[in-house]
């Protein structure tokens, strides 16, 4: 199975790109500040994609063609990949241009360039640091733990989309995989990784440490890399500068 | 309804056809009437090690392809006339297999008979997964090696999984252990797995040990169980085995390199 290299494969990454918050519906006006910007820094701004923040504008209730913002970008030179704050109307629109909506997660403000312009006029552009993920964000809804009782054997898989924790013996050659933590209340012989969509917090826990190969995040140890101390006693496992750290349980 | 047991393992030559054979036989001796399947299709043995094969006329597939009834196909064994063998194709691969057919035939079985015994082939493809799939009880037959716990280990994993019990959420499947070849003297010289190394990563219910006998070959070869030879410690342990299958308490024997009283007292050859 490993001699033949897979089609593709699934990562979980983070991007920056900076968010254009909006604060007039007025074409006019937006277009012209963007451009007075771009004339400031043209190569930061080449090619920049961008996501668009409307919440500030429907506090307001000035209602804006998301089409129309959308192809004055792009007539810019910026490629728009998201959308956050839209309502109902314009989500709809993105969707139709296939732009990701990202839901309102409540945060801090963003840091805003220019505190000094804010005053002076609306439209004011605002560029943040932001991470956006390649696909619409799903709603946020809490992920349940996944309890298994019965013993894994050998060949079998397990996957959670959060935590997982098991009761019984993890047999050498079964894989286990989470999103989240892993909790192993016995024997840990086979494959355990952790944190596989890039959650570098995510921990593994075991009672009785025989793996084959743990793994935090993508960052792996295989049984040969593990040491005598560790091997057979409760541990902890977690991520500390791309290391992974094995540490007894007292 | 009767209850259907496979005897399995995933690593060939582990003995899992001499306890298929032992084992039916035993349960038919206790007076109950058994069936044996052999799935082991295109590598036909069952019929050898009980010594009907000069009797096959039709087989389990023929039974399948409604070439022959069920009555045509089932051989009476000649030492109990409970025992009934149901012999696999010799000329067919195991895609003459169906899961609907095999289905067909174990439900027609269950009307009349008490135990089913299923010797399942090495290898988790078709016949070893048809052969496991209606099953109540699994026998996992495993040698004292690595390679043979991790097999069993996996087979435990598909058991689990894939057969009919777990698809329609009912009780899993009744998972024994069966510690076959085993050499109590190289297990004490550290070149076998000892007893408590197989637990450890199997963890299932001890059925019996089956000690390395020289008289399961000879039995074999005569085509006569070897639980029909109750001189040889291996034909004591698989009538422990079924013994302790049907309910009875019965000590675990054979574990041991000395040579204790049991094996005075029954003057017990290897």
């Amino acid at each position: 199975m490993l001699n033949t290299p897979p089609a593709l494969e699934f990562k979980s990454s983070t991007f920056f790109a900076p968010i254009l918050i909006l604060y007039t519906h007025d074409m006019v006006a937006i277009e012209q500040t963007l451009q007075e910007k771009i004339n400031l820094a043209p190569e930061f701004f080449r090619d920049s994609p961008l996501i668009i923040d409307l919440r500030e504008l429907n506090k307001l209730n000035q209602d804006l063609d998301f089409v129309q913002i959308t192809q004055l970008l792009r007539r810019i030179g910026f490629f728009p990949v998201g959308i956050r704050g839209g309502n109902e109307q314009q989500n709809k629109q993105a969707r139709t241009l296939s732009i990701p909506i990202d839901t309102v997660r409540e945060q801090g403000n963003p840091i805003t360039i220019g505190e000094a312009q804010k005053q002076e006029a609306v439209p004011e552009v605002t560029v943040a640091k932001e991470s956006i993920s390649p696909i619409a964000a799903p709603p946020q809804t809490p992920v349940a733990a996944t309890l298994i009782t019965q013993p894994i054997r050998s060949g079998q898989r397990i996957y959670a989309s959060g935590d997982l924790i098991i009761l019984s013996q993890v047999s050498a050659g079964a894989e286990i995989m989470a999103e989240g933590n892993i909790h192993v209340y016995n024997t840990l012989r086979g494959r355990a990784l952790a944190g596989v969509h890039g959650n570098t917090a995510a921990r593994i826990f075991c009672f009785d440490l025989q793996a084959e190969l743990i793994s935090i995040a993508g960052d792996y140890k295989t049984s040969e890399d593990l040491n005598k101390q560790t091997y057979k006693n409760p541990v902890q496992i977690y991520l500390q500068n791309h290391a992974l750290i094995i540490k007894e349980i007292a | 309804m009767a209850r259907i047991i496979v005897v399995t393992s995933g690593k060939g030559g582990v003995g899992k056809t001499t306890t298929s054979a032992a084992i039916a036989m035993g349960l038919a001796k206790a007076g109950h009437k058994t069936a044996v399947i052999d799935f082991d299709v295109g590598l036909r043995n069952l019929d050898l090690i009980l010594g009907c094969e000069r009797r096959v006329v039709y087989d389990f597939i023929n039974v399948i392809n409604g070439e022959a009834s069920l009555n045509q196909a089932l051989i009476r064994d000649k030492n109990c006339n409970l025992l009934y063998i149901l012999p696999a194709s010799q000329t067919r691969d195991k895609d003459a297999l169906t899961e609907e057919g095999v289905g067909r035939v174990l439900d027609e079985l269950s009307k009349d008979f008490a135990y089913i015994v299923c010797d399942s082939p090495a290898g988790i493809e078709k016949g070893a997964n048809l052969a496991l799939y209606f099953a109540d009880d699994a026998f996992v037959v495993t040698n004292p090696e690595v390679s043979s716990v991790r097999d069993s280990d996996r087979m435990l994993g598909i058991l689990s999984s894939k057969s009919r019990r777990a698809e329609r959420n009912e009780d899993p499947i009744k998972e024994y252990l069966l510690l076959t070849r085993y050499d109590a003297d190289r297990v004490k010289s550290g070149e076998m797995l000892s007893l408590e190394d197989v637990q450890e990563i199997l963890s299932l219910e001890l059925l019996g040990i089956i000690p390395e006998s020289k008289s399961v070959l000879s039995a074999s070869n005569a085509g006569i169980p070897v639980i029909l030879d109750e001189k040889s410690e291996a034909g004591q342990a698989y009538a422990d085995v079924v013994a302790r299958y049907l309910g009875e308490k019965r000590p675990h024997r054979f574990i041991d390199a000395k040579h204790g009283f049991l094996r005075r007292l029954f003057g017990g050859r290897k």
